[in-house]
């Protein structure tokens, strides 16, 4: 079994197209999950996760059998996102409104009203992308940070760092429009 | 901004938005969109380098010309005649 994956992995890098398709199959629905949680919508990750395959495809000959396909595919999977967020600033913001509006939290305190909810989601998505995307898995999905570093092929030092930046710009936008948390 | 704050930070933004489900999958197949981008991709490749490959020769062919007709204005009435 290892072996018929490690042949698969090679014949990929060779850009043997029966890999590729082997390989899409295997893979699509992490790479689909992996982005909806970052970009918050079904419909744009679907989109995403065609243009992950694209650029998978793409760089074919650049990909290393023995680091394995799924975290190679991850990363390709969050500059893909973080291109998203960057190019689709309103959309994306209006994908965290809906997301506030739609999702009814388990334990929501009694004090956190809808109103509050809602401008929480609207400032965090004004955040720069690069430490949205920090915040949104290791915060929001409460994935591990090494995880997430790995994903954005930064060090988890840098990961903390950008969580502390994010947090302290989303307090400090709540607080100008007068919400203290 | 000290721990105690973040750490109310963090449960107000959980609070509002909360995790999506990681085991959602795709409402479609999207392998048929994949090879539909495949193919329009690899289609634009190729034609590019096809025209590009064509202006480059069609521009040399007309300086050769040209630098031909500027060197021997005689051979223009043959040239014409061959046309």
């Amino acid at each position: 079994m290892r072996n018929g994956t490690s042949d698969v992995l090679n014949q990929f890098r060779q850009g043997d197209a029966d890999a590729f398709e082997a390989l899409f199959h295997q893979h699509q629905r992490a790479v689909y999950g992996w982005i909806l949680r970052i970009v918050r919508n079904p419909a744009t990750a679907e989109e995403l996760t065609v243009e992950t395959f694209w650029r998978i495809h793409r760089a074919h000959a650049r990909f290393d059998p023995e680091r394995g396909f799924a975290g190679w595919a991850r990363r390709i999977a969050t500059r893909v996102a973080l291109d998203w967020l960057r190019t689709s600033r309103t959309e994306s913001e209006l994908s965290m409104e809906a997301c506030a509006e739609v999702a009814a939290p388990v334990q929501a305190d009694p004090a956190v009203t809808a109103e509050i909810r809602r401008k929480t989601a609207l400032a965090f998505g004004r955040l720069p992308p690069k430490l949205r995307i920090a915040a949104t898995l290791a915060v929001i999905e409460e994935l591990p940070q090494k995880e997430v570093a790995e994903a954005l092929g930064i060090s988890v030092v840098a990961i903390k760092l950008r969580i502390f930046r994010a947090l302290r710009l989303l307090r400090k936008d709540l607080e100008e429009q007068g919400i203290t948390p | 901004m000290n721990e105690q704050d973040r750490e109310r930070m963090k449960k107000l933004l959980r609070q509002s938005l909360p995790p999506v489900n990681s085991g959602d999958e795709p409402g479609r197949d999207l392998w048929p969109e994949v090879l539909r981008q495949l193919d329009v991709n690899l289609a634009t490749k190729s034609g590019d380098s096809v025209s590009h490959g064509w202006v480059w020769f069609d521009g040399a062919l007309a300086a050769g010309i040209v630098g031909l007709v500027a060197i021997f204005p005689a051979a223009i009435p043959m040239f014409l005649y061959y046309l």
